[in-house]
């Protein structure tokens, strides 16, 4: 392949431009190599934030052609041939330089999620029995490597910006696998309904869609979510119940 | 006074990946105020990585299995280079942190009884390796990090250690630097953890990631502990070699371990042909025998796929080298053969390797439930690092503590796949809870401001030199050429000094690398930063690797292809001299106790 057109962003806090770059193309190279080799040759200071370069540890998230990807995944010869190519940085997050923006909300969305704490050991060594298909469903959530894409492209963070009341998908994602979890003995589902605002998904799927690691988010455990909150909160069926027992709903 | 930012803890833990995540917790439960300073954003650190598993003798699936096993494994597997006492708190720790992963909510694929299941992998006896698929590091270091979100834990992501500092003989802090602002930051501690991983980004075929410099090893080394082993570094035999921006991302030995055979280009598993007389009890005779062990018949013997890391890279390169190799320079590992084995052969590869099957066909286009797999040697892990008290983790500074890839012993000669997750949690663990114990006994250190000011100064100068011709990139770029040309898998003596003279060359040019931009998010300055640790310890491995004229482990030399018993006696171990220059010394190993010893004879059969 030969030389191709980069137009990348470039600035500070937010305020920027496309600047473009050529550079040479060979076989099997990504766009993540294409970024490291503009910065060797030409832009030694451009920042891009990447750790393995192989899809491991969702640090390259960036929008490429207006698409939310990682670049180290990315193969330059999906890129549609003879066109320059566009890379901008994740824009549901501040921007902090080049490529890179800040993700340090959803450490902190993360620590306000009710821990894991399980149930008492099934066995006198301290260990438990699990079943492998009780496993399964939640090691689907266990994949998330915490690229954020699905933030990045969820339009209740990305247009309305309700990182104040809405965690997003990952910690959704994070939730079920918490709430479906064999062990564990904790209720998120208050927190979830009131705190997290879980209602503000309208199940568009565009966080399922980028996902790298093919994880079905909304139907897996969005949907599931949603579900398990309106059986705890809206059963009439359930509240005559609780009524009648004199059991608080939570 | 230079401006800085001053924090301060009684635990300063360098590294959050999985060493340094335990050790963070450990401390913390201790009831110590701890920093953990990530090179990257948390939860991305190289454990991310780790594929195959987590040995832990368990037992769950072969109740032959037990700690003196393991110990013997480990021993083995090292050539006996091993700190007797880490490989042996090692074997018998294991299984605990494993457990207590589970107790933070770790999810481990399971048995039929529903304990966690393990599985084979070179070297060791049974099967032994707790895994998820094969991306167990994934779940263990996540494990970790939402266990830690909650304790009193400050994390410091994207920040960078550039300097040790001491009061008087013990370690007092860190001056590191935050990449987003570009600004310093002072560390004040009682102790410090270092557990900053590896080394691969001094070769050019590696499969480590951007962080791997070996800033831990540099930064003992320069504050005056002792490094051991440094020669003993492991290329691991599977490495994607095809398409070339790919080459080095590694290729888990868990596709070995579900029955994966390596053929040369005449479609043969040249592996039979060459099993070390250590290891032929244990290894089996014919392709049906190994087939049966792979899929857990207890009578049959390992497949020769299995052997110990060190020996199958060095195999795959002969047959490189000469002339069997496939067209990219590696060899075939097929998976896809098991179809004509077993039912559904293409769903049960998918669901044991499920990030192989996504790495090939997304990096390569290659389906590995149909098509063989090129792969060859990539530089993976080093045995050699900071030498530390096998009980405490202390190194040969006070305070200073290293657990996990940058700390040297429980790996000896050569690793065994899975011992490294293992170490990385039980020293982990006791170097956290060593450390703890150290700050509270001695309080807070005040490391001078006038070290800090000049490292500083160090810091800055690649920016007073904007306009220099020497850039960062081009110099590691050099280096990793050169120490993979010269002090790789098969080393010789005229070669490495040759590599010798040009760390030195480099180093002068490195003193002259100039970088622009601004101090904000600068890749350029910390490549500029991060060559000064490369080459410090590219120089101890190849000052080593010359030293050891012999073949052991990890160590292979073409002017010296066999083991010589007199090398068996001494670890050599690097440290800095009064004028600054690397000293070498042969330090005898301590012989092994009695009741150890008797457990490698019992074993040996």
């Amino acid at each position: 392949m030969a030389a191709t057109t980069f137009r990348v962003w470039r600035g500070d806090k937010g305020k920027g431009a496309f600047t473009e770059y050529r550079t040479d193309i060979t076989e099997g190279m990504v766009v993540l190599d294409a970024m490291h080799q503009i910065q060797a040759e030409s832009a030694g200071d451009l920042a891009v934030r990447w750790n393995c370069k192989a899809g491991k540890c969702g640090s390259c998230s960036a929008e490429i052609n207006g698409q939310p990807r990682l670049m180290c995944m990315t193969r330059m010869d999906e890129l549609p041939a003879n066109e320059p190519v566009t890379l901008e940085p994740m824009r549901a997050f501040p921007h902090v330089r080049d490529l890179v923006t800040d993700v340090s909300w959803n450490y902190e969305v993360k620590k306000k999620i009710r821990k894991f704490t399980p149930r008492a050991p099934d066995a006198p060594d301290g260990s438990w029995r699990m079943a492998q298909e009780d496993v399964d469903r939640v090691q689907e959530f266990r994949k998330c490597i915490e690229c954020f894409l699905c933030q990045d492209v969820c339009h209740v963070l990305r247009d309305h910006h309700k990182h104040d009341e809405f965690i997003g998908p990952r910690f959704f994602v994070y939730t079920a696998a918490l709430e479906m979890h064999p062990l564990d003995t904790g209720d998120r589902l208050r927190d979830l309904k009131e705190d997290q605002a879980i209602g503000y998904c309208n199940i568009t799927k565009c966080c399922t869609k980028v996902c790298p690691e093919h994880i079905t988010i909304t139907d897996n455990a969005i949907i599931p979510l949603k579900e398990r909150v309106v059986d705890e909160f809206y059963d009439p069926v359930v509240k005559l119940v609780r009524l009648i027992r004199g059991k608080k709903s939570s | 006074m230079a401006e800085y930012e001053r924090v301060e803890h009684d635990v300063l833990v360098i590294g959050a990946g999985g060493a340094g995540l335990r050790a963070a917790i450990e401390a913390a439960a201790a009831g110590a105020r701890v920093g953990l300073v990530c090179k990257s954003l948390l939860g991305k650190a190289h454990t991310v990585m780790a594929e195959g598993g987590a040995a832990a003798a368990m037992g769950n699936v072969d109740d032959r299995d037990n700690w003196r096993v393991h110990f013997a494994d480990t021993m083995r597997g090292g050539q006996y280079m091993n700190n007797w006492r880490m490989a042996e708190l090692h074997a018998k720790e294991a299984p605990d942190r494993i457990h207590e992963l589970e107790a933070w909510g770790a999810l481990f694929d399971r048995t039929p009884d529903g304990r966690i299941l393990q599985r084979n992998f070179g070297g060791h006896r049974y099967p032994r390796l707790a895994h998820v698929g094969d991306r167990t590091g994934l779940e263990m270091i996540r494990t970790l990090q939402d266990h830690a979100i909650h304790l009193a834990i400050d994390v410091h992501m994207e920040v960078t250690v550039v300097q040790l500092l001491k009061d008087g003989d013990r370690v007092a802090g860190a001056l590191a630097y935050d990449r987003e602002k570009g600004r310093f930051r002072l560390f004040s501690s009682g102790a410090v953890v270092l557990a900053t991983g590896g080394i691969g980004r001094a070769f050019s075929v590696t499969s480590n990631s951007w962080e791997y410099t070996g800033d831990g090893h540099a930064l003992a080394y320069s504050t005056g502990a002792e490094l051991v082993d440094m020669e003993f570094v492991q290329f691991h035999p599977t490495g994607m070699v095809w398409p070339p921006s790919v080459k080095g991302i590694l290729v888990t030995e868990g596709v070995r371990g579900e029955g994966g055979v390596l053929r040369n280009s005449l479609g043969k598993r040249f592996m039979f042909d060459d099993i070390p007389d250590n290891y032929r009890p244990q290894t089996a005779d014919t392709e049906e025998e190994g087939w049966r062990y792979v899929t857990g018949d207890k009578a049959a013997r390992r497949p020769p796929e299995l052997l110990t890391r060190d020996h199958v890279a060095r195999c795959i390169q002969r047959e490189v080298r000469e002339g069997r190799g496939s067209p990219h320079g590696g060899v075939f590992l097929d998976i896809a053969w098991i179809k004509e084995r077993i039912p559904n052969a293409a769903d049960h590869i998918r669901k044991k390797l499920p990030s192989m099957y996504h790495q090939f066909m997304q990096l390569a286009n290659i389906d590995i439930t149909t098509t063989p797999m090129e792969v060859g040697p990539t530089t993976h892990y080093i045995m050699g690092g900071i030498r530390v008290d096998g009980d405490s983790q202390m190194s040969t500074v006070p305070g200073l503590f290293a657990a996990g890839e940058c700390a040297a012993g429980l790996h000896g000669a050569n690793r065994l796949g899975g011992n490294s997750l293992s170490d990385l949690l039980v020293f982990g663990r006791r170097a956290g809870e060593y450390a703890a114990r150290f700050a509270a006994e001695r309080g807070v250190a005040q490391p001078p401001v006038s070290e800090a000011d000049a490292a500083v100064a160090r810091a800055l100068e690649p920016f007073e030199r904007s306009g220099s011709p020497e850039a960062p990139y081009a110099i590691q770029h050099e280096l990793q050429r050169m120490m993979q040309d010269l002090v790789g898998i098969v080393r010789q003596e005229d070669e490495m000094k040759r590599a010798l003279d040009g760390v030195r060359q480099l180093r002068r040019r490195a003193g002259q690398v100039g970088v622009t931009g601004n101090r904000e998010y600068n890749p350029g300055w910390h490549t500029a930063l991060d060559l000064d640790n490369l080459l410090t310890i590219s120089e101890a491995i190849a000052l080593a690797a010359i030293e050891r004229r012999e073949s052991r482990g990890g160590h292979f030399r073409d002017d010296h292809p066999d083991k010589d018993p007199q090398y068996a006696k001494f670890n050599i171990v690097i440290r800095r001299g009064a004028d600054g220059s690397m000293q070498l010394e042969r330090r005898p190993i301590p012989s092994l106790p009695a009741e150890l010893a008797a457990i490698v004879e019992e074993q040996k059969s």
